[in-house]
């Protein structure tokens, strides 16, 4: 079957995917997004969390054929995501064509610069996570970041540093909020 | 395989009539696990989160009506006040991007006996409304579960929406497990305090075939509340009341050792778990708020 939906803001088709496939594949395999990653195919790991229509969810838990017309927003589309998101907030028109289209989301470079990234194969699905959880709750306790993070496993940091990384994040946040 | 994709109910009725092996699917976090792994290949998936209604929820008079795709996070969010049990319940299930999808629909399709909505159903109080193209009914939840993994369902059947009585007093539920997120319960206990009828239900998950009440000790506790005078004073329970209420409630189980845990030990902490789902919902009862709020 065909299936078209929309992914980081441009529409895409998938032809002759097979009607049992999960978006997970349909992402990696057909579309050539291979950020959101393949662990386990059954929830436990969030390493393919993507957001469907704004929220996260498991791609591999998502048939295909239900991601039909709906909004994907995977890894690949955090940085524009993130830059079209602060630039919407931001009053002043002249700053529109100054804001650049960032490499990076402030959430990634917060991974970066914290040292939360080992192996990276769990970064993608946290990194999903974690900006749904700023974009909501900018000042996050420390439980909250557990718990909106409580469905990504990483088996290399003992998550110490992801923490720091979120926390950094959104402190970097609050103080541009500030300036 | 066909993957059916109704926009509407009567269109799905009239799918699941035509095909009635087809596999309805919700939040897909049971299905897909199954496709995932090659243990299931049915000739037809029947989508049905093209139906809106089925996202939808009522709170009516007497009961909410929970729409078969509503997932454990608008339960949790929303809910808190009309379900008490039931939000707490979904509180536990599994990880936010799980919860955001999976459905009361989709666990009442699957009737896992650890499925963590029975046993807060059960206690609260439920009807299941079941349609087929031959017409609707309603089931009530103590009947719904008819074996491990089964339901009352006819093969023509769909899952409409669940009926859930409104909390008229505190409702709590407990959970057993290796850690707080991710975890399928080794036991659970559902326990819901029904000042309005001056009774007690309960409902035990995953230690028997079935999600089950503890109807004995149900028994014996509506007895020993309305014998001491207990709902009118609000006093402190005596603790043999809570001891033998717990010894009943372990008594009604019937637990299967499996790589969760032994029976032996589902027995007991299904036990813990009365004793104190009974302790916090009585404390909250006497206290000023006599509240419909579960703490948690
Ligand atoms: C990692 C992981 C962790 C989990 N943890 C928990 C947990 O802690 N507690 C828990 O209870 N569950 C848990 N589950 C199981 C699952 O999330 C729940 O059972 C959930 O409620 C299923 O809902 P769904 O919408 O995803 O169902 P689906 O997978 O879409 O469907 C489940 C079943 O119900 C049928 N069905 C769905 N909707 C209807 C309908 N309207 N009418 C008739 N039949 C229908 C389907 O055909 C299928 O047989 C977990 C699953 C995963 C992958
Ligand atoms: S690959 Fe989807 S949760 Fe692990
Ligand atoms: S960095 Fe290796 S799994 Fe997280």
């Amino acid at each position: 079957m065909r299936v078209t939906f929309t992914v980081n803001g441009r529409t895409r088709q998938a032809d002759d995917v097979w009607e049992g496939e999960s978006l997970l594949y349909v992402l990696r395999e057909r579309l050539g997004l291979p950020g959101s990653k393949n662990a386990c195919e059954q929830g436990e790991c969030g390493s393919c969390t993507v957001r469907l229509d704004g929220v996260p969810v498991c791609a591999c838990l998502v048939a295909a054929g239900q991601a039909e017309g709906r909004e994907v927003l995977t890894v690949e589309g955090q940085a524009a995501h993130a830059a079209r998101r602060s630039r919407d907030r931001d009053q002043d028109p002249r700053q529109h064509e100054d804001t650049p289209n960032a490499a990076l989301s402030p959430v990634q470079q917060a991974f970066v610069d914290a040292g939360a990234v080992q192996c990276g194969f769990c970064t993608p699905g946290l990194i999903v996570a974690a900006g749904h959880l700023l974009e909501h709750n900018p000042d996050p306790s420390d439980e909250d970041i557990r718990e909106a993070l409580s469905g990504n496993l990483c088996r290399c940091t003992g998550y110490g540093t992801i923490m720091d990384a979120v926390r950094l994040a959104a402190a970097r946040k609050s103080e541009e909020v500030r300036a | 395989m066909d993957f059916l994709r109704p926009a509407g109910w009567e269109e799905a009725l009239a799918a699941k009539a035509e095909h009635p092996g087809a596999v309805p699917i919700a939040g897909g976090t049971d299905v897909m696990v199954d496709l995932n792994f090659g243990r299931r290949r049915p000739a037809h998936l029947l989508d049905l989160t093209r139906i809106r209604d089925l996202f939808e929820w009522e709170a009516g008079e007497e009961s909410v009506r929970l729409g078969a795709c509503v997932p454990y996070t608008t339960i949790l969010e929303r809910l808190r006040t009309e379900l008490p049990g039931l939000a707490l319940a979904s509180h536990t299930v599994a990880s936010p991007q799980i919860r955001n999808r999976g459905s009361i629909g989709g666990n009442l399709g699957t009737a896992s006996p650890a499925g963590d909505a029975h046993p807060a159903l059960l206690a609260a109080g439920a009807e299941v409304e079941a349609e087929s193209v031959r017409g609707v009914r309603r089931i009530p939840v103590d009947a719904f579960y008819t074996g491990v993994k089964r339901n009352a369902l006819a093969p023509d059947e769909l899952i409409r929406a669940v009926h859930v009585q409104k909390a008229d007093g505190p409702q709590q539920y407990a959970k057993a497990g290796p850690r707080n997120a991710m975890v399928i319960a080794v036991c659970a206990l559902g326990l819901a305090l029904h000042p309005a009828t001056r009774t007690v239900r309960t409902g035990i998950g995953s230690a028997a075939p079935t999600p089950v009440r503890a109807a004995a000790a149900e028994e014996f506790l509506n007895a020993a509340l309305d014998e001491g005078g207990y709902w009118d004073s609000g006093a402190a329970l005596d603790a043999s009341v809570a001891g033998h209420f717990a010894e009943l409630c372990a008594a009604a189980c019937a637990p299967i050792d499996d790589v969760r845990g032994t029976a032996r030990y589902r027995r007991h902490a299904v036990g813990v778990l009365a004793r104190r789902t009974l302790i916090w919902a009585w404390e909250s009862y006497r206290g000023t708020g006599r509240t419909t709020e579960g703490a948690s």
